[in-house]
């Protein structure tokens, strides 16, 4: 298992935060999260041209880059880190991910290359109201009709739902297995409305299909059922990435913040209580962030020495990094005082992002019972 | 030398083992074969023992090691703080009298630093050494001086100049144990054990060829040993046991092990013993408790997650990478750890964790858990100053006000008694 990054993982890194600290500073995320569409066009099509992001993880079979899981987390990081409005996470993260797992080559072929190039933006329409994300749970349910299906149901917290061009769902087979599907957004019978988050940086979608004529990604119940748990898998590892990113962030800027502030006549990073806390801050980020390159590591098959599954990973390093930004943004705007209470000021914004993480995708508590069900003990 | 590859050390060492290792010869000659051939400590200079290679090959020359079973020179326990400290600040006579008995473990040393008066502010140091007669004659007491019981010399840190600032009138020495002048009583802990001892010293003897750095240049020798101490604690320090396989030179290696690892018992205990949670909650019928799931979850990821962090600081060292901050939190991370698994096992154990030996249903083991984790976020150094560390050299943040650094010692408020 490797332990570091190479020299162009590096320098991938370095070269997405410089094209987001510029194209995407705080000011940017203000100004696009007021915006209907949520975010840049020329931010997204930059990306996806210039710099590959949508591509990233996509075999170079279907237009995409091919590389792996540790690469396209080091993006959601860096996404993460500057709080950018996008649709990377709910199209090359999510759906992109479902179809490469579920689809079956022609499908691959048709569908993967238009969100590689960004053209397309896709959706993973999977979580239920009441469900989550815990797929033994999820009620909408699929009817074959002639050569295809017709979908039913509610989904909800579609992650860039109003966005996307092409929607990919999960629905229950007629003999009780899952099927993943995927149809135009624009579909007869499927109904979207925008749902009101309070991150106004990560916009959610409802959808209700009613009657939705959609095409079945590969076949057989248990494929769809693999598929999805990889699917989760990887959000989840590219998650704890993203929550990584934001809780540095959040962490650096108190410091920076608390070194400036002058109270009693010295600067309150001089206090003890101050600095203390600072440490553990340092200490919970930097765990939280071994978790997080580990399991991408381990999505990566780099797995010599690797004695758990990546699912019990996936989660383990979910659940840390969740609770770690919640706290981290927590006493960031402890940090920052009265100011920190401010919409003007910007530690708001990474808290609303970190509370919303730690919902999506699944609870902390969830995914540590979900760790230790895979855990080999 | 030190520009040979990996794949060249790997076969000399192999050659060389192959030729020269012999389970059946005594520790102490093989050991000094290791030490005439520079295998032992391949780090060290050619000079003292060793071969000048780069540290990143000493893990390459105990893995040809490990194939063989072939045992090396002795480096558990306080000696090998003794060993860098005489590496980097001694003189040649120091060197020469010491270098060898360390490596063959004839000799074996403590630390005598730590006093009643100053734990987390060993500076503070009251135990005084005065120059009469030609000779340093020690007074004073040390506390929390592990292997003392049985060590030869002492790593000691006195007060030379009560006229200097605090860390100006410290000077470091090596102390010969056996002698009238130092008597070692063995201190009992909370958890029963008794892994450490108080040092007295009346008119205790050192030679002036024996102080180790310039005088009053204590502390910036004691802060050597220091680091190489907190490396020690960062929660990948492996509790050797000693090889099982048949042979003189095993059983030899078997009883210096026991020897040096008897205070240390109970150390994986003070760990927490993540590694006993998921069997604990099973065994005690709790393992679908919810409750109980998820503090063991949290706990096996904290521990996960330090152990994690703990190697991509190796790694980053290894690839002689700057040390990021990783590499700082080690210390720190094993409290968290030992904390979150010992609320762990109290929630499995239920009303068990009011019992201890045979009674607790784990021969002990998780009393010994319960009782010893408080240990670790004190000992090489609190929490609290981990936290000072980190904040000030990590983090860049101001140091702490202090009141002890700008008047003679003598002048300096402290404790009246230990």
């Amino acid at each position: 298992m490797k332990f570091s990054f190479s020299e162009e993982q590096t320098e991938f890194r370095n070269m997405l935060r410089r094209f987001l600290q510029d194209r995407s500073p705080t000011s940017e995320v203000r100004r696009v999260m007021e915006t209907e569409a949520g975010y840049d066009r020329d931010v997204w099509r930059m990306m996806a041209e210039e710099l590959g992001v949508t591509a990233i993880h996509i075999p170079e079979a279907y237009g995409g880059a091919g590389f792996g899981v540790s690469e396209l987390a080091i993006a959601a990081e860096e996404a993460g880190r500057a709080l950018l409005p996008s649709p990377f996470f709910g199209s090359t993260v999510m759906a992109a991910t479902a179809i490469a797992e579920a689809g079956d080559d022609a499908q691959k072929q048709a569908l993967l290359p238009g969100i590689a190039g960004g053209g397309t933006i896709a959706a993973l329409a999977a979580a239920e109201p009441g469900a989550g994300w815990n797929a033994d749970a999820f009620a909408a349910s699929a009817s074959p009709a002639g050569g295809s299906w017709r979908l039913t149901g509610r989904k909800s917290y579609v992650l860039d739902g109003m966005a996307a061009d092409l929607v990919v769902t999960a629905a229950r087979l007629p003999e009780g297995g899952l099927g993943l599907f995927c149809l135009p957004a624009d579909s007869a019978g499927l109904m979207r409305r925008p749902l009101q988050s309070m991150d106004p940086t990560r916009r959610l979608a409802q959808m209700d299909f009613d009657g939705a004529e959609a095409e079945l990604l590969g076949g057989g119940p248990e494929a769809g059922a693999s598929a999805w748990a990889r699917t989760l898998d990887i959000a989840a590892v590219c998650l704890a990435g993203e929550m990584v990113g934001g809780a540095e962030r959040l962490r650096e800027d108190a410091l920076e913040y608390v070194s400036m502030r002058m109270q009693f006549g010295r600067s309150i990073a001089s206090f003890q209580v101050t600095k203390h806390k600072a440490a553990d801050m340092l200490l919970e980020v930097e765990l939280a962030k071994a978790a997080a390159y580990y399991a991408a590591a381990a999505a990566d098959g780099d797995d010599e020495e690797v004695d758990q599954p990546l699912t019990a990973l996936a989660s383990l390093a979910k659940a840390a990094a969740s609770d770690t930004y919640m706290q981290t943004a927590i006493h960031a705007v402890q940090m920052h005082g009265g100011i920190g209470f401010t919409h003007d000021n910007d530690t708001q914004l990474w808290f609303k992002r970190a509370k919303s993480s730690e919902a999506f995708l699944g609870s902390a508590a969830d995914h540590r019972e979900r760790m230790l069900q895979h855990w080999n003990a | 030398m030190t520009d040979m590859t990996e794949e060249q050390v790997r076969a000399e060492v192999r050659a060389w083992l192959t030729e020269n290792w012999d389970p059946e010869r005594g520790l102490v000659e093989w050991r000094n074969m290791l030490i005439g051939s520079g295998w032992g400590v391949p780090h060290w200079p050619e000079e003292w023992h060793g071969r000048g290679l780069p540290v990143g090959m000493t893990p390459v020359v105990e893995e040809e090691f490990d194939k063989l079973g072939a045992v090396g020179v002795a480096k558990m326990g306080i000696r090998t703080l003794a060993a860098a400290t005489i590496l980097e600040h001694g003189t040649d006579l120091h060197k020469q009298r010491f270098l060898r008995g360390i490596l063959t473990g004839e000799e074996t040393w403590c630390q005598l630093f730590s006093e009643p008066g100053s734990g987390s502010d060993l500076a503070g140091a009251v135990t005084r050494a005065d120059f009469r007669d030609g000779k340093w004659i020690v007074n004073g007491q040390k506390v929390w001086n592990t292997s003392a019981h049985h060590a030869d010399f002492g790593l000691l840190l006195a007060r030379t100049d009560w006229d200097a600032v605090k860390h100006q009138g410290l000077s470091y020495f090596l102390l010969d144990m056996r002698q009238p002048g130092v008597e070692v009583h063995q201190l009992r802990q909370m958890n029963g054990h008794a892994s450490f001892n108080q040092v007295f010293f009346t008119d205790a003897v050192v030679e002036p060829e024996y102080r180790i750095g310039g005088l009053g240049e204590g502390w910036k020798v004691a802060t050597t040993t220091l680091m190489h101490e907190r490396r020690g604690a960062d929660g990948v320090r492996r509790y050797a046991t000693g090889s099982d396989r048949p042979g003189r030179i095993y059983e030899e290696e078997r009883a210096e092990v026991a020897t040096v690892m008897a205070p240390y018992v109970w150390y994986p205990q003070r760990t927490g013993r993540a590694d006993l949670l998921i069997e604990r909650a099973r065994a005690a019928g709790r393992w679908d408790d919810p409750a109980v799931r998820q503090e063991v979850a949290k706990a096996l990821t904290l521990a996960r997650t330090a152990e994690w962090t703990a190697r991509r600081a190796r790694e980053a060292q290894q690839m002689g990478r700057p040390q990021g901050p990783e590499g700082s939190i080690g210390k720190l991370a094993a409290s968290v750890v030992a904390r979150a698994c010992a609320k762990a096992h109290t929630m499995i154990a239920g009303a068990d964790a009011m019992l201890t030996g045979e009674d607790d249903g784990t021969g002990g083991v998780v009393a010994e858990i319960l009782v010893s984790t408080p240990a670790i976020s004190i000992a090489g150094g609190t929490d609290e100053i981990q936290r000072n560390i980190i904040s000030e050299r990590i983090l860049s943040m101001p140091k702490e006000p202090r009141h002890d650094t700008d008047r003679p010692f003598r002048d300096v408020p402290r404790n009246q008694v230990g």
